[in-house]
């Protein structure tokens, strides 16, 4: 599907009914070279650039669901490299040079704006960390500016500066090149161009076992019958648990729901990502004008896809506390979306015991921003089963040999980023 | 969500601390030397969609350690019950 001035105006002229579909709906063939387990962006990431890197295309992507309705749709559209591992800083900012081309590398728009993500603290303790978090960005040449109260006040008016507030802003660390993209695009994107280039997007097909004869993988079982396949890639964040333990494995995950919320759409108002600094919030506003913020998890273990309304009106008293002229806006929707939590924080992209079987997950709730790099680290372990330089450090492994990456510093807790 | 504390009776989710699964055991720090034991024990878990066996800690009631067994897919918790079971008093 190619799109043009020509084509937008016959359809105009028809009513907009004649348009070709984005990807084709195929019946799964009776073999692959890769199956991935997992259409979401990260499955759909891994397909195109196992195509496009690496030359496999006999590849079919298998989805529970239809395009777009897990994770990839749920999140709230941030993009940002600003951690302080440097393992985190390398892997998300090689992700965010992946974002800035990736219009054109798919040759659909996915809608990237580098509005800047400013990250606001209120102690001098949270201070001396955004320094040392924004220097050890710097040494791996990453941008990251320290700003003052009056610098936050300028660059995002609406933020209560005064020294008034419930917690007085001292400053804030701002990420110039970070930002948002449109969601829903990234994965209509990747599946249009992975299928460009052959490879099988079969849509409600729902993995029910896999194959596996003397510790080697040979193809999965399905709703649609068995696929048979050399390698499989297991990409479900939110039910990698439970897509793993069909194989034997058992992983450092825990499923915990993070809620997300949007308000009545209002005129542009706020041309920034921002987080708060005393308690976990962070807001961003969408094209269609709606605040799109979230807060913490709901903290118990779960599979359902909606939250509950203490974390939400914690959230909402940030909004009103953060930024005051929000207090009386009305919230339109909520919802939630169900996130591997890993021991440690980080990610994980690895082989498993199992031979030709991989898997990618444990995402927390950074997957999103992470979707290019993801996808391309994950085509090279599977093309080469070697790990990709960026992402030898993911490995399942790190749980044993005690090489965490450890955003937080705090002990085994499947509850923070 | 409310939880129904074999003490206090029905009270609202925000009294409440979770401290996650309760199937997991400490292993025994003399006996149990394998690091693979250890390993089971802080990092791996089941994480089930469905019953849960978990801890909450009543910690704006009575502070009592719970069990709870809840569904994940829907929250609806089946049982509820002390984590230690309180002593008879007098000499052990």
């Amino acid at each position: 599907m190619r799109y043009s001035a020509g084509s937008l105006l016959r359809n105009a002229l028809s009513g907009q009914m004649h348009w070709r579909k984005v990807w084709r709906e195929p019946e799964p063939k009776s073999a692959y070279d890769v199956i991935i387990v997992g259409g979401g962006g990260h499955g759909l990431a891994t397909a195109h650039y196992l195509a496009r890197n690496h030359g496999i295309t006999n590849v079919a992507v298998l989805e529970k669901g239809y395009l777009g309705n897990g994770n990839i749709g749920r999140n709230t559209t941030i993009v940002r490299s600003n951690y302080l591992c440097p393992d985190n800083i390398a892997f998300y900012d090689h992700s965010l040079k992946l974002w800035e081309g990736l219009s054109q590398d798919l040759n659909y728009n996915v809608m990237l704006s580098q509005r800047g993500v400013l990250n606001v603290f209120h102690t001098p303790a949270q201070r001396d960390a955004m320094i040392r978090r924004g220097n050890a960005m710097a040494l791996q040449g990453v941008d990251a500016v320290l700003l003052n109260r009056a610098e936050v006040g300028k660059l995002v008016p609406i933020i209560d500066i005064s020294p008034d507030a419930r917690f007085p802003v001292l400053g804030g660390l701002l990420q110039p090149r970070g930002g948002s993209v449109r969601h829903d695009a990234v994965a209509w994107g990747y599946a249009r161009s992975g299928d460009a280039q052959g490879i099988d997007i079969i849509q409600n097909c729902e993995v029910t076992g896999f194959a596996i004869e003397n510790g080697k993988v040979r193809g999965v079982q399905s709703n649609k019958g068995p696929i048979t396949a050399k390698k499989v890639a297991i990409c479900v964040a939110g039910r990698s648990s439970l897509v793993a333990a069909m194989a034997g494995l058992r992983l450092p995950i825990e499923s915990h729901v993070l809620q997300s919320y949007v308000t009545e759409p209002v005129k542009p108002i706020l041309d920034t990502v921002v987080s708060f600094g005393a308690a976990h919030f962070a807001i961003v506003q969408s094209d269609k004008g709606g605040l799109v913020f979230n807060g913490d998890l709901d903290g118990y273990n779960s599979y359902a896809q909606r939250g509950n309304m203490e974390v939400l009106t914690s959230a909402a008293a940030c909004a009103a506390s953060f930024m005051p002229c929000f207090s009386r806006l009305r919230m339109l929707r909520h919802w939630g979306g169900i996130n591997d939590m890993t021991m440690d924080g980080s990610p994980i992209i690895t082989k498993t015991p199992v031979k030709g079987l991989y898997f990618n997950g444990g995402w927390c709730y950074g997957g999103f921003k992470a979707t290019p790099t993801s996808g391309w680290t994950y085509a090279h372990l599977i093309a080469n089963d070697e790990p990709h330089e960026l992402a030898a450090n993911y490995s399942l492994s790190r749980f044993e040999t005690g090489a965490l990456i450890n955003e937080s510093g705090s002990g085994p807790v499947p509850g923070k980023h | 969500m409310r939880i129904d504390c074999p003490w206090c009776g029905s009270r609202p989710l925000h009294e409440y601390a979770y401290s996650g699964d309760a199937t997991t055991k400490r292993p025994d720090a003399e006996r149990d030397a394998d690091l693979s034991v250890w390993m089971d024990h802080v990092y791996l878990r089941d994480n089930p969609a469905g019953l849960h066996k978990e801890y909450w800690h009543h910690v704006s009631g009575c502070r009592s350690l719970l069990v709870v067994t809840r569904d994940t897919t829907t929250h609806l918790i089946e049982s509820v019950s002390l984590a230690v079971q309180p002593s008879k008093g007098g000499k052990k």
